[in-house]
């Protein structure tokens, strides 16, 4: 058996997130009006002024285009015949411990490896936990507590802490933005809301775990992270979701705000559901992603590691406002059978001598394509900024593509712009130099993957860098041809 | 016996390089091959690798008594066969550690041992490289990646030094090397050199056997094995070099 082909049957393997817990749901019929909304709204027990704000993006929704520049094709989305509200049913508003967690909720998260019981706890890493439309647990709320420092759903921060809900919901980005944020903030169900008080350290790595359960239900989670000055915080996202054979949509909002001196660093491990081989299935991610660098000397990072979805669509961005502020991008996206995805960066610099970084690595394999796109924008006012870009492809076998869509707009001429760009295949003998020492194919593919990552991985908390490691090898089993 | 060649007929594409090739080695026995450039010398190598662009049409090959033709080629390392490679490949972003300890495990796993830790793993690489001479710093370089040619075939006898094959074959593994890097390389394989451990050194030139000294010298011609011989051979054939052996084959040939 050729390399190639051994590649070819590595990639055979299945999704190992795929599995569905039966639990007994509230789910919502398809369909979206202002009656849906409204009703997500009163569940949620939401103040006026909320549900005002999420007619206004439902009406002007209703007016945009959904996109089609993006590199792929899609089947359509029937917006119509998506439930946009779907929550494990429970006795009281909200479960107040682990104990009161339904069981079998705690298995899944038991299944997909989520450090939910603090005794169990992996490193000391607060989670909270999204299951379809709900937040179910949040973990060391006590511990984060004494430093200040609130982590806790969005749906609860709206209760608790309105006035820093109503200060920053949709600074960054606005409701009518893009097409998929506005239906977010139209019908966003939950997500985390971080706050870290001036000068805090966050003293420990804050994690959401995003799943999908029910069927033919839409995730629309909304996260919103305020730094305040001169603190610092760590966090990371993770998603699954069952194997099913119709497309999911998951559409989410995350906001980011880093005041002076402040940093924020923001890593994703994304597996939601690919689709089988053939691309039936899988989800379809649309995600918008942006931070504001406010403050002076303000600094965030977007890592992120996408091995899921049928379509991923996101741009993780900066806009550096503040004087010296830092923005950057570090990224591995692999597709492998018939996955989509269409993802880069964009930095937005508005201060003088800011600086933003950009690391792409996208890896194609079996029928995958993918496209880096990205945008670097000088703004008039951005004196002697400095923007450096790298973007790597990585082909394994000669059925996928890789595409690069860089996008440069220089407004100051002081401004400095480097974007560097590579193309590689793993060649059949580098492959069998490492298989010549003891590796087996799919071994040496994964580990010749991995050097190629390794400027992306160091930028991972290391935890989370090992399991980034292992779900890259599980991901290019069976998809590479 | 530890390597058993008959008749092996083999390919590239069509066109057959290897012409019933004859081969046998015993345990601790070091043999060299030596001819022409397009011999097929490096095919030979390619070949007992399971490089699979080779097709072998006729005859055998078994290490061990196992089929080689029937075994992965990582599945042939894991028995204990090393090829120190003529062009090391570079593999950007693995450490030098990484990938000792990569293909160190892989090997354990293969033949049901545990993985060694990571402290014993350290001292075991780092005791090695002291031996061929590569500093622990250039061990957290990236594989081969802007190493010189003499520092590539270094990590070679290093990766063979930790892992410690049972039969090696070194292809043209003086090709390109200072003496100073002729020496560590020649250092290295004679070290290595027990009663168990058998070595097939391929090489172009005379040069390389003032250091390692084989058992059996073998003059490969157009496919096959034209004149066997001991180390005396190598030294003739330094003198009256390889048309001697190509006109004797020549002769002999049906």
């Amino acid at each position: 058996m050729s390399p190639s082909q051994e590649i070819e049957r590595l990639a055979k393997r299945e999704y190992d997130y795929g599995f569905v817990t039966d639990i007994e749901s509230e789910t919502l019929p398809p369909g979206l009006d202002e009656s849906v909304i409204a009703h997500i709204s009163a569940v949620k027990k939401e103040p006026q002024w909320l549900l005002d704000w999420r007619l206004k993006a439902f009406r002007h929704w209703q007016t945009m285009e959904e996109p089609h520049w993006p590199h792929f094709e899609y089947n359509p989305i029937d917006y119509q015949a998506v439930s946009y509200y779907s929550a494990p049913k429970q006795n009281s508003d909200g479960p107040k411990s682990l104990d009161e967690v339904d069981p079998k909720l705690l298995e899944t998260y038991e299944k997909l490896g989520i450090p939910i019981h603090e005794r169990e706890r992996l490193a000391g890493v607060a989670v909270d936990a999204v299951f379809d439309s709900v937040s179910v647990a949040t973990t060391f709320k006590g511990k984060l507590a004494e430093k200040g420092v609130i982590f806790c759903p969005i749906s609860e921060a709206v209760q608790e802490h309105p006035e820093l809900v109503r200060q920053y919901l949709g600074s960054v980005v606005p409701q009518s933005d893009n097409y998929f944020s506005a239906l977010n903030s139209a019908v966003f169900t939950d997500g985390s809301f971080v706050y870290i008080p001036k000068g805090v350290r966050c003293p420990m790595e804050l994690s959401t775990y995003f799943r999908i359960n029910a069927a033919a239900t839409g995730q629309f989670e909304r996260t919103l992270i305020i730094a305040d000055e001169g603190s610092y915080v760590s966090y990371l996202e993770g998603c699954t979701a069952p194997m099913r054979d119709e497309n999911q949509l998951h559409a989410a909002v995350v906001e980011l705000v880093a005041h002076k001196d402040a940093s924020i660093k923001y890593s994703t491990v994304q597996n939601w559901y690919p689709g089988d081989e053939n691309g039936k299935g899988g989800i379809y991610n649309f995600v918008t992603k942006r931070g504001k660098c406010a403050g002076d000397r303000s600094h965030i990072s977007w890592t992120q590691v996408e091995t899921g979805s049928a379509i991923t669509w996101k741009y993780p961005s900066c806009i550096l406002q503040g004087d010296e502020s830092v923005g950057e991008f570090y990224s591995v996206a692999l597709t492998n059978h018939c996955q989509r995805a269409d993802t880069g960066s964009k930095m937005i610099h508005l201060g003088k001598n800011t600086k933003s970084t950009i690391v792409s690595k996208g890896i194609s394999a079996g029928r995958g394509q993918q496209s880096y796109r990205g945008l670097v924008k000088m703004m008039k006012g951005a004196k002697d900024a400095r923007n450096y870009t790298q973007c790597d492809s990585l082909l394994i076998g000669d059925r996928c593509g890789a595409h690069t869509f860089p996008y440069i707009d220089v407004r100051n001429s002081t401004a400095q712009v480097e974007h560097e760009a590579s193309t590689s295949k793993i060649a059949e003998d580098q492959l069998f130099y490492v298989q010549q020492r003891g590796l087996d194919a799919e071994n040496a593919v994964s580990l010749i993957v991995n050097g190629f990552c390794k400027e992306v991985f160091k930028e991972l908390p290391m935890e989370f860098a090992v399991e980034a490691t292992k779900l890259l090898a599980v991901s290019l089993e069976g998809s590479v041809g | 016996m530890i390597l058993n060649i008959e008749n092996l007929h083999a390919s590239v594409q069509g066109e057959p390089i290897l012409k019933g090739l004859n081969l046998k080695i015993q345990p601790g026995e070091v043999h060299c091959i030596m001819g022409p450039n397009g011999s097929g010398k490096s095919t030979l190598a390619q070949v007992l690798a399971g490089r699979d662009a080779y097709e072998i049409t006729q005859g055998s090959m078994t290490f061990k008594s196992k089929d080689l033709a029937e075994m992965e080629p990582h599945e042939r390392a894991c028995e204990g066969f090393f090829l120190a490679f003529q062009y090391p490949h570079e593999i950007p972003g693995v450490s030098g550690l990484q990938f000792l300890r990569a293909a160190v495990n892989a090997v354990r796993a293969f033949r049901g041992q545990e993985e060694l830790d990571a402290m014993d793993l350290m001292s075991l690489f780092k005791e090695k490289a002291r031996e061929v001479n590569i500093s622990f710093d250039d061990l957290k370089r990236a594989v081969n990646e802007g190493f010189s040619g003499g520092e590539k075939k270094r990590n070679e006898m290093l990766q063979m030094a930790v892992l410690e094959p049972q039969l090696i074959v070194l292809d043209e593994v003086d090709s390109g090397l200072d003496i100073d890097a002729l020496k560590v390389v020649s250092d290295a394989v004679n070290r290595m050199r027990t009663p168990e451990r058998s070595f097939l050194v391929i090489t172009h030139y005379q040069r390389l056997l003032n250091y390692i000294v084989p058992d059996f010298v073998h003059v490969l011609v157009d496919g096959r094995i034209a004149k066997s011989g001991g180390k005396d051979l190598a030294l003739e054939l330094e003198d009256r070099g390889y048309a001697w052996v190509e006109e004797h084959a020549g002769a002999g040939a049906e």
